[in-house]
Parts: structure tokens; sequence; C-alpha cells
């Protein structure tokens, strides 16, 4: 997929059409607002109504028919789950993951991308071709190795255990060599020519021209990171090691009954993706369309 | 010539420098483990205790397992159903949000914002949606006279549940990437056949699908890998149940690997999966080339 597919989706290109298309849609109302309603309904019916259950009493979620609008709004439901279970903890910890994360793929494959576009060395294209068979082997099918190597190193049941492994991405790498690539090689050259080192023709210049490659491999390193679960299920036992995906699990195992409260658990889980999706939309969307995520 | 050498020596080492870091990383974690798990598929060993060495036993043991093949099974039926569901549920999605209307960018962002969720937070939130007993979904239909179902709870429609829930997950991917596709759909095409008469069903049938058809196998190609590794849903909600209708490939692997400590079965397990997704993304692929029209 193609680095413009951001701004193609949110902001179509302007036609020449458009003007006369445009025109009477001002005024009418278009017939395809009766399909598009329906559709947005489906789809934000269910984070609604997560929404009016974590602010309802226990008795207002036992009951049926369901309570649509709950008598009297209880926030309280939040201050509780943050009293009930290490939440705070949980969130921490999968801040430092996902931020500690996120700076490693910036930088690590910053280097390897620079260094796949631009230096010529030794075993380049072999390695280069290895690092992408990488990208066809689904990580259910290496999670049994990888995590006796994990455990191995003394890192089960640490935080390092979630970010050491995933410092690096071939993804990542793939990403930036393909963008560094698109960048005019004379600038370098006469940073080069200049007496700049590799070093730092990278820092100062090719890096401050990739503000969007960087921006989409960090959104989409941070959504894979902090959405991430089978691979702290299988390492993190601890309750306060846990990150919010696993913690919420044990959550829900606790308090099935407690609806409310478990609703409100995971609206606060969401809250971070959410803010980050509406803060940078135009990168999730590239990032999404460029990687497939959700993995 | 003496200079000339030595630059090159220097671009060996610098490439290296700058490339070891991110290669030492992603072999370790990433290339290392496909042929271990190679080698622990030819092993009985519990992930502690040294493995030994026991042939082609585990593969010979596969197709005599009940439950293997019941999750081989499920996993088939949710592929089978997840794919054409979530493809062109996105398809007819992309094509009514492909307009300019007022209000367009709120309609693309409810369909884009369950993309971000995670999985667990999905689930859960579904979770109480389908409650058999309190559930949302239940008081509608009751409405129109259908159900109660019991939806995750139910032997038979456990898996289906777990399909419709992850269609609604995946269903904006799915749009971003066709909305980018009929942007490039060239104007022209479709004003020629508008000034032709052609109406908006053969439009949509004779030019818009074809045309997407590069967008529509990558699509195919990927919600497979994806649909084939099913976990996270199933281990929240279901544990495999009721009794083993929603046993898939990955949880069988996963409880066999870190719950019962049967990982050298397992990790044959492992690599009949990446066998099977490997060859079906080739078959799609190889089948894909002779349907799909490429403009350029």
């Amino acid at each position: 997929m193609t680095s413009q597919i951001a701004s193609q989706v949110l902001d179509p290109p302007q036609r020449p059409a458009d003007e006369e298309e445009r025109e009477p849609g001002r005024f009418l109302f278009s017939p395809w607002h009766l399909v598009l309603i329906p559709i947005a309904v489906v789809m934000l019916i269910p984070m609604v109504w997560m929404l009016v259950t974590s602010l309802e009493t226990l008795n207002e979620t036992r009951h049926f028919p369901p309570t649509l609008l709950p008598h009297t709004l209880r926030p309280g439901n939040y201050t509780q789950v943050l009293r009930q279970a290490p939440f705070a903890r949980w969130f921490l910890n999968t801040m430092i993951v996902t931020v500690v994360t996120v700076l490693g793929n910036l930088l690590f494959c910053s280097l390897a991308g620079y260094a796949f576009a631009r230096i010529k060395f030794f075993g380049r294209e072999v390695v280069f071709v290895l690092l992408l068979t990488t990208l066809m082997i689904p990580f259910q099918v290496i999670m049994i190795p990888t995590f006796i190597i994990v455990k191995d190193l003394g890192l089960i049941n640490t935080l390092n255990a979630l970010i050491v492994p995933n410092l690096a991405n071939a993804f990542g790498v793939f990403l930036l060599r393909q963008f560094f690539r698109t960048l005019p090689v004379e600038l370098e050259e006469a940073a080069r020519i200049d007496g700049a080192s590799r070093l730092s023709v990278l820092f100062k210049i090719v890096l401050p021209l990739s503000g969007p490659a960087l921006a989409t491999l960090a959104v989409i390193t941070f959504l894979w990171t902090w959405n991430d679960f089978l691979w702290p299920l299988i390492t993190i036992y601890s309750p306060n090691t846990m990150t919010l995906q696993l913690g919420l699990t044990t959550f829900e195992g606790t308090h099935q009954t407690a609806t409310n409260l478990l609703m409100a658990a995971n609206v606060m889980s969401m809250l971070p993706v959410l803010l980050l999706f509406f803060l940078a939309q135009r990168y999730f969307i590239r990032g999404i369309a460029s990687s497939g995520l959700k993995g | 010539m003496w200079r000339l050498r030595r630059i090159t020596e220097s671009e060996h080492a610098a490439g290296w420098a700058f490339a070891f870091p991110a290669v030492c990383l992603i072999f370790v974690f990433g290339l290392v483990p496909v042929v271990w798990s190679a080698l622990l598929s030819f092993q009985r060993t519990n992930l502690i205790a040294p493995g030994q060495w026991i042939g082609l036993a585990n593969y010979k043991a596969l197709p005599h397992d009940p439950l293997f093949q019941a999750s081989i099974v499920h996993s088939l039926i949710y592929t089978a159903l997840f794919v054409p569901l979530s493809v062109a549920g996105g398809l007819l999605t992309a094509v009514a949000l492909n307009r300019r209307i007022r209000g367009i960018r709120i309609y693309r962002t409810a369909v884009f914002v369950p993309v971000v969720l995670s999985t667990i937070a999905t689930a859960i939130m579904f979770l109480w949606l389908l409650d058999p007993n309190f559930g949302l979904v239940n008081y509608l239909l009751g409405q129109v006279g259908l159900g109660p179902y019991g939806f995750f709870d139910s032997a038979t429609g456990a898996l289906y549940s777990i399909v419709g829930m992850t269609v609604w997950g995946w269903i904006g991917f799915d749009v971003i990437v066709y909305l980018a596709a009929l942007q490039g759909i060239p104007q022209s095409l479709v004003e020629a056949a508008e000034i032709d008469g052609v109406r908006t069903w053969s439009m949509f049938r004779n030019i818009t699908v074809p045309l997407l058809g590069p967008a529509t196998l990558f699509l195919v190609v990927w919600s497979s890998i994806n649909a084939l590794q099913l976990f996270d849903e199933v281990y929240l909600l279901t544990k495999g149940g009721p009794g083993t209708s929603t046993y898939v490939v990955v949880y069988y692997l996963y409880s066999l690997a870190f719950s019962q400590g049967v990982a050298g079965y397992a990790a044959a397990i492992a690599y009949v999966l990446l066998v099977a997704i490997l060859s079906l993304t080739l078959i799609q692929l190889w089948v894909g080339r002779r349907l799909v029209y490429y403009a350029s």
C-alpha cells in the first residue's frame, strides 16, 4: 500500500466535477444517509452501551429489559475499579513497555533502515532477504522457542520480557528503508563531502525529513504493543508485572458478575488508544493500511 | 587505490554498525525460533527438562488426535466465514462511504474506531452485549420475536458469535484499504459509463469490483492469515468451549505448550499451522493472479 493512503482516505483529492456534485448535496438530503446511519449505529452501539453500563448501579445492570438510561450516573464505578485492582500499576507497566518499545523501534529501525537504504556493506542483500522472511512467520508459530530464549535470558515475569524481543521489527526496518530511498541522495552526499559523519547525516538530515514515516512507525508500534495479549499472557504471571490487557482478563475473571465495574475498567483501558487515534488519525490510517495491524 | 579500499572497508564497518542492533534482535527473536521450533517438533519436551529426540512421532500422532482434528475444522469454518463476510462487508461499506456528503467524516470515524481497540477490550464489550440474560442484543431480538440466544454460552452458536464479533472489529481495516483503492479508480471511466447510461448496480458489478481486484486479493490473503491465528477472543470468551465447540488451532497449541507442558507436540502443530498458512497464501496468490485485473 502506498504512503499516500492516509491523506486519500481522509481527504479525497479534489476533482474537477466536485463543484457540481456538491451543490445538490448542500440542499437535498442524500439518500446515502439512510444506508450510512444504520452502519454507524451498528459500529457505535457496542461502545455506547459499554459506556452507559459503566455508569450504572449493579442492580441496573441485572435488569431485563436492559436499563438504557440510568437514573443517576455513577462515575464512582471508575474510582471503585482503581481501588479493587492494581489498575494504576497495569497502566504504568503498559506505558513503560509501550514507550520504551516505540523509542527502541524508532532508533534501531532508523539505523538499520538507513544502512539498508544507503550504505553498501558486505552481506547486505542476504541479510535483508532474511529479515523479510521473518515478516511471513506468524508469531504463534515461533512463540514456544521464543519463550525458551526469553526464559534462558532470565527475563520471564519482568517487563523486559515484553520489551527486549520487540525493540526492533523487520516491518519497521523495511518501512523506513523504503522511505529513506525516496529522499534525494544529493543532500546527503553534499553533507558527506563537507565532512559530516554517517551518523550526523542520519540524525541531522535524513530523520528530520522523515517525520511522516517515523510517525507511522511510532503509531503502529504503539498500537501493537499496547494491545498485545498473547505474549504477555505467556511471559507474565505476577499481578504487579501485568499489562493492561492481561490485567483486564484477570479482572474479568474475578468480576464476571460486576458488569458495571468491568465495563468501567474496559473504558479506561481504551482511553489512551482512542485519544491517540483522534489526535493522529492520519498516521493510524496510513499505518493500518500499510501493515495489516491487529495481528 | 589504497584510499578507495579504505573507504569501502569503512563502508562495511559503518553498514554493519548501523544494522547490527536491529538485525541481531530480529535474528535472535524472529529467525532462530523458526529453526528451533522445527527441532522441538521432533522432541518430547515440557519446556523445563531437556527434551528427548523421538523422530517423527509427534507428527504421526496428529491424525489420531480428535481434539486436533476438531481444532482444524473449527479454524477452517471460522476462516471460511470470517474472510468473505469481512471482505464483502468492507467492500459494501467502503462504497457507501466513498462520497462527498455532509457528515461523511463522522461515518468514517465510526467505522474506523473499532480497528484500534484491542481484541480483549472488544471481547469484553461483546461478552456483555451478547449476554444471554441481560444483553442488549437478546433484548432487541426479543422485540422482533426472536431468541433469546445463548451466544458464547451455546455449543452451536459460540463460533458464529465469535465470527460476528471479529467482523465488527475488523471491518474498518477492510474499509480503509478499499477506500484507498476506490480513490484510484479513474474518474473518466466512471463518467464514460454514466454517459453510456450504465446503471448503478451494473457499474458496481462491472467496473468497481474488477478494478478493486488487487485490493480484494490483498484483503483475502491477509484476513485468511489472521483468521487462522485466532486466539485472544477464544481465550477470553469461551476457553475452547462449550465442550470443544470453539477449540481452534492456536488455542489448542497454546494450551498444550503452556498449560499441559507438551511443548514438542505443540511445536509440531505450530509447524503444521505454518505450512497451512503458507500454502493457503500461495494458492490464493496463484488463483488471484488469474482472476485479478491489474490496470498498470
